[in-house]
């Protein structure tokens, strides 16, 4: 025990509730990372993410400003972390706040905090609003899409893609509509939620695969896992899923990878049509939170990519366990309120 | 015909097609084709082998065998190229 190198480790996302956030998956798999004595940090937006609770995950969490408070209050705050915890890898597990993240991992560096993210222009290659011309480029298939501000733009798209159609929000959500009412009432939705613009999208029909992968940010291929959704809630999280022997699923991730240098780790949400055509519904900018199953099938992603943050060198994963199945429990924790008033009041537990 | 190779069959006839991450139960007679298919015997040979063990009419299990062909082709578990 006393040969093993301590590390600090701060992940966000613990928000494990029905539309979880991966943080809460990303740190189990961290805590596995051989040869390291791990503490995780937890950084959270709300004082109910289970996440800061659950015995085993962080070892203690610290509230952070929202991403719509900027880069400085978020630095500011990080600044403070990092004085008492002296952190040596930060792991974003929400899109919404990858950008605030990007644009500090420079300051971040020169705190002593690694990070293994992909660059600005990575991240908005893959964005919603960019990816059916991102995939028209690399020859990726893709469902056609129409970006738009306004919900009188709604009919003229209908005319174009015909019902079902999906209506998609800036970040996250997306509603199948096969009426213009329901586009409509989706479109109000999604704005309030999430801002605009709206993405409308081209339905496709067939099974959804999703990969879960990690580059090293040189064109190469660390771990690529196909997993197939088999139980889905109805906001489309998988809630039970099972690893795929799918050679094809793999070279998606190689090639997109390769055709990105991608930095980082990554989930490609594809669907596969009855006559095996991958289409790209979305490609995540990072970790998703079904990805404890890579661990559990053989595939360490999170613990590779502490590694590659702190410099190491990480040889590729080759193989592992097909019909490795994960399910999705909910469990009622027991509490004092002190601890939530505590951190609702201090910040930090 | 022939099955695809990567289908894992458990004793208790759960079929589970890696590729696709499908899965089915199999009652017992289904689970004796699948493992004969898996053994590489001919139809034929999975006909008389069926006939030997249940107490059926040949056209009961010619009828059978088919249509059990037939959901398997129906659900993308059978080879359309020998492998």
């Amino acid at each position: 025990m006393g040969s093993k190198k301590k590390i600090t480790v701060a992940v966000t996302g613990l928000n494990a509730v029905d539309s979880p956030g991966p943080g809460v998956a990303v740190a189990r798999g961290v805590r596995e990372l051989e040869g390291y004595d791990v503490r995780i940090i937890g950084l959270s937006y709300e004082a109910l993410e289970p996440g800061i609770y659950m015995d085993g995950i962080a070892d203690k969490t610290y509230q952070i400003p929202y991403p719509s408070a900027g880069s400085e209050s978020l630095m500011m705050r990080l600044e403070y972390i990092n004085e008492q915890e002296k952190i040596d890898v930060l792991i974003p597990n929400f899109d919404a706040e990858l950008y605030n993240f990007i644009k500090l991992s420079p300051k971040l560096k020169e705190m002593g905090i690694n990070t293994y993210m992909p660059t600005t222009e990575q991240f908005e290659a893959r964005d919603k609003v960019n990816l059916y011309a991102f995939c028209q480029k690399h020859g990726f298939y893709v469902p056609r899409d129409k970006t738009i501000y306004n919900v009188s733009e709604l009919p003229a798209v209908a005319a174009h893609f015909n019902y079902p159609m999906v209506v998609k929000g800036k970040y996250y959500e997306a509603v199948v509509c096969q009426t213009l009412d329901q586009a409509q009432k989706a479109f109000h939705k999604l704005e309030a939620k999430w801002g605009l613009p709206i993405i409308v999208q081209e339905y496709i029909s067939g099974t959804e695969i999703n990969v879960a992968a990690l580059g090293d940010g040189h064109g190469e291929t660390v771990s690529a896992v196909p997993m197939r959704k088999l139980f889905i809630t109805d906001k489309g999280k998988a809630w039970a899923g099972v690893t795929l022997e799918d050679s094809r699923l793999v070279k998606l991730a190689k090639d997109f990878i390769k055709a990105t240098n991608w930095r980082g780790g990554f989930e490609l949400e594809l669907m596969v049509t009855t006559d095996g055509r991958p289409y790209f519904m979305e490609i995540n900018p990072r970790f998703p939170a079904w990805i404890y199953l890579t661990v559990g099938a053989g595939q360490n992603q999170p613990a590779a990519l502490v590694k590659l943050a702190m410099g190491e060198k990480v040889k590729p994963y080759e193989t592992y366990e097909v019909g490795k199945t994960f399910i999705r429990y909910s469990w009622d924790m027991i509490i004092d309120i002190e601890q939530f008033q505590h951190f609702s009041a201090f910040g930090e537990n | 015909m022939k099955i695809l190779t990567n289908i894992a069959v458990s004793e208790s006839g759960y079929l589970f097609n890696p590729t696709n991450g499908d899965s089915f139960s199999s009652n017992l007679v289904a689970t004796d084709i699948i493992t004969l298919m898996k053994q590489n015997k001919t139809s034929d040979e999975i006909k008389k082998a069926l006939q030997a063990k249940y107490d059926v009419e040949k056209s009961t299990i010619e009828r059978d065998y088919d249509e059990f062909i037939q959901e398997l082709g129906d659900n993308y578990l059978l080879s359309t190229d020998g492998k």
